[in-house]
């Protein structure tokens, strides 16, 4: 009997809402599934619409991208720009053939953990009903790793 | 060249080791990870005590680590620690990081061979990622010695005093003419009893004539720029239409203004006030302020009796909005409370029925200069009541109002109580749901009242009414209450109701937020560093907050944290400069086509743009490190120090095991 599909998801927080809500989820011990790995960046505006994509191409089955509430945000605008970001990438990757609900934004303040956690706990659910997205990587099936540049002594 | 990486894992006592094989994944990193250059891999107990640093400090001795990777808790726990550790070991404490498998793993996750193997890919995207770390400086700016303090009510005035008693100038910056705060509409102060007043007042005076402090009364704050240490501020102050350099505050002004209106700051809608007005007699400043909206003159152009009878001539209709900039390093906003409008509950007959009083009514009444100069009498002016409801967690602890308790207001139901077996000798029903006593003198405080005979009916009031179901009734505010504890309802006949309102953050605290750069709950109170070890700094350096700006708390409290956020900006001055992280985005002006796409997208203008050279430039000490122009520029052309896209792609490949992938190919 094959192994039933777990989902890899990676999930981008900022570093003063959402990974602090994820903290709160962690302190609290609120439970949500193990499928969600997460990356710490300083602001959600820094997220670059091609980390998204390297994660899909890379084996992720999702992307969680997290960030301040609008008009909170530590930086004061910029998950607005997130946003913008956030919207045309979702068209785009429907035009790629990507489902729209592999790519999900939730908005959480660093005293929303429980929120947090339960809508990690409903994408992973989405993601397992919706399958794995076996995003072709290169044609001998090669894995490409990200060799760090020889520095000159 | 291959960097040498340590990696340690630790268990946290139970907390880690309870869910993840720490064994196992420390073992895994020393072989699976081994050709990506992690040379030595440990397991330990509490990598934070300084044992668990001390393994770090000998292995960076001794096997000569150039980079360390500890997984463990929060890196907003730890990070500080162990980047220390390296750094006295000599490695640049930024070529260490901390990835966090306790409160993002061992912590939320229920399957143990789940949580193992999520921490195998965490540790990877840490050895990943700690690869392309650069070792970085922090940036040094210097500390302006002056400060802002922003609200004058008791947490604004002890901040500034304690400033300004050592030795550095302040800026006191007040909306209303004068500073005292809600403190000085109260009566008595509990559980002491002293005279609010008595007690503020020696302060205020303090705060008023000390050389380093600059009060700026009638005054708001309309703008923030800078950062640390190098804050801009625009301060708008208000036209009083006195000078006060001519003003002697004699009073004349006030007792000859023909037009009196009704005071709903200061007396909170109980007393009269003149349109030319002092708000009460000690307030600090003594200069009057003329009330521009309901002035005749202004209105009408007539009357003019301030101007004609002011013996030194100091009234000045010219007068003008003035706006100030000052340079300051550091800011405590203080700016304090407003109280919950029971108009909200129409059911407990605020405004409706005449003898129900708010708590700060109820504190002016009791208030000897107050409208009824400290008369506890109904609404008439005359009678005194023989009974009275004391109504607590009025929009507190309440699900459909505030859920939050505010803290305050079962000591000063109590203190009401009291004043009003002492002034009045009438009987006192308090309506609560628990009573909450919690500091110094507090609960004998409740004892006492106990004994003097007031009557506890535990439950919440569910309405007040005249509606009178029997004789008795006629005439009097009917309180009907289900007494939880003999499990019946009850209707409580009295002559006066206090409502004890529960506490709010101030209306416009979103836009207080904004202007400052702060983040507010949704609840409106100004979010702290870390609500437990950090209460009076906020996430944005140089500026902190005092007082119930932060939370409903009572004047102890308030007179801590104003002390707190002042040692914490003495402090910085002290040390003339501060340290930055530097985590900063740069362009490579080789790289930048001077497309200037990143130039309005910087909050904070760091971003210039050379005509000459048709290149932008970051300016490292405006830039605050959000990274959004990095993720914007379609060249590549600007990175970001500390969360460059080497270092997250690089965690991202490890995150999904590519680098153990490539082993098997």
């Amino acid at each position: 009997m094959s192994e039933p599909f777990e989902p890899v998801i990676i999930g981008f927080t900022c570093n003063w809402c959402s990974y602090r809500a994820a903290d709160l989820a962690g302190t609290a011990r609120i439970k949500y599934p193990p499928n969600v790995r997460l990356i710490r960046l300083m602001c959600s505006g820094r997220l670059d619409p091609t980390f998204v994509l390297k994660a899909l191409s890379g084996g992720a089955d999702a992307v969680l991208i997290t960030g301040c509430h609008p008009g909170e945000c530590h930086y004061i605008e910029q998950n607005y720009k997130a946003l913008r970001r956030y919207l045309l990438l979702r068209r785009t990757l429907v035009q790629m053939g990507v489902e729209p609900q592999r790519l999900k934004l939730v908005w959480a303040s660093a005293a929303e953990g429980v929120r947090l956690a339960s809508e990690i706990t409903k994408l992973v659910e989405e993601i397992r009903s919706l399958g794995p997205l076996n995003w072709p990587t290169s044609t001998n099936g090669q894995v490409e790793i990200f060799e760090p540049l020889e520095v000159p002594a | 060249m291959t960097e040498r990486i340590g990696v340690y894992v630790c268990h946290c006592g139970t907390n880690i080791a309870g869910m993840v094989d720490v064994e196992g994944v420390a073992k895994w990193a020393a072989e699976k990870l081994n050709h990506r250059g992690v040379v030595i891999a440990r397991d330990y107990k509490f990598m934070c005590s300084s044992l668990g640093q001390e393994l770090i400090q000998k292995d960076i001795h001794e096997l000569g680590l150039t980079r360390v990777v500890v997984a463990a808790c929060s890196p907003h726990l730890h990070e500080q620690t162990f980047r220390n550790a390296c750094k006295q070991a000599g490695l640049n404490p930024y070529l260490c990081e901390l990835v966090s498998i306790r409160e993002q793993v061992s912590w939320v996750h229920t399957d143990k061979a789940a949580a193992t193997e999520k921490s195998k890919a965490v540790v990877s995207s840490g050895v990943e990622r700690v690869i392309w770390n650069e070792p970085l400086e922090p940036i040094r700016v210097p500390i302006h010695p002056d400060s802002l303090v922003v609200g004058g009510g008791i947490a604004g005035i002890q901040a500034a005093l304690e400033i300004a008693d050592a030795g550095y100038h302040v800026y006191l910056v007040e909306r209303e003419p004068s500073i005292g705060g809600h403190m000085a509409q109260f009566d008595k102060t509990f559980p002491t009893l002293d005279c609010s007043a008595c007690i503020l007042t020696p302060k205020m005076v303090q705060a008023g004539s000390h050389p380093n402090i600059t009060l700026m009364t009638w005054s708001e704050v309309t703008q923030v720029d800078g950062y640390v240490g190098n804050f801009t501020v625009t301060i708008k102050q208000k036209p009083r239409y006195v000078n006060a350099e001519l003003c002697t505050g004699c009073g004349i002004c006030q007792e000859k203004c023909p037009k009196k209106v009704i005071d709903d700051v200061y007396e909170a809608g109980l007393g009269n006030r003149k349109v030319i007005y002092n708000p009460f007699p000690q307030a600090v400043p003594k200069y009057p302020v003329l009330d521009r909206p309901n002035c005749t003159y202004f209105n009408k152009g007539t009357c003019k009796a301030c101007e004609k009878f002011c013996p030194t001539g100091a009234i000045d209709f010219n007068q003008t909005d003035e706006y100030f900039q000052v340079n300051v390093g550091n800011i405590i906003l203080a700016t304090g409370f407003d109280l919950f409008d029971p108009l909200r509950i129409p059911q407990y007959g605020y405004k409706r029925l005449a003898n129900v009083y708010t708590s700060l009514e109820f504190e002016r009444l009791c208030n000897a200069a107050g409208p009824t100069n400290g008369n506890i009498v109904l609404r008439d002016g005359v009678t005194i009541p023989k009974t009275v409801g004391i109504v607590h967690c009025v929009g507190s602890r309440d699900k459909n109002y505030n859920a939050y308790c505010s803290s305050i207001c079962c000591m000063q139901s109590l203190k009401f109580a009291h004043l009003v077996h002492e002034r009045t000798g009438a009987e006192v029903y308090n309506f609560y749901i628990d009573i909450r006593t919690p500091s110094k003198g507090y609960e004998e405080f409740y004892q006492r009242l106990l004994e003097e005979g007031t009557h506890f009916v535990r439950g919440k009031v569910a309405e007040v009414t005249t509606a009178a179901r029997d004789p008795k009734e006629e005439g009097k505010l009917i309180i009907q209450v289900e007494d939880t504890l003999i499990g019946k309802q009850r209707r409580i006949p009295v002559d006066m109701v206090i409502l004890s309102a529960g506490i709010e953050p101030r209306s416009d605290s979103k836009e207080t937020a904004h202007l400052f750069g702060l983040s507010c709950s949704a609840d409106g109170w100004m979010i702290e560093r870390h609500p437990k070890l950090d209460p009076v700094a906020t996430m944005t350096e140089g500026i902190y907050i005092a007082g119930c700006v932060q939370g409903p708390k009572d004047i102890p409290a308030s007179v801590v944290q104003g002390a707190a956020a002042a040692a914490r900006v003495l402090g910085k001055i002290q040390q003339k400069e501060i340290a930055l992280e530097p985590i900063r985005a740069s362009v490579d002006q080789d790289k930048c086509s001077g497309c200037r796409i990143c130039n309005n997208l910087c909050p904070f203008n760091a971003i210039l743009f050379h005509e000459d050279l048709m290149v932008s430039e970051v300016n490292p000490a405006l830039c605050q490190g959000c990274g959004t122009c990095v993720a914007a520029c379609p060249a590549g052309a600007i990175s970001g120090t500390g969360f460059s896209n080497e270092q997250i792609l690089a965690q991202m490949d490890g995150l999904l095991l590519h680098n153990i992938q490539a082993l098997n190919v």
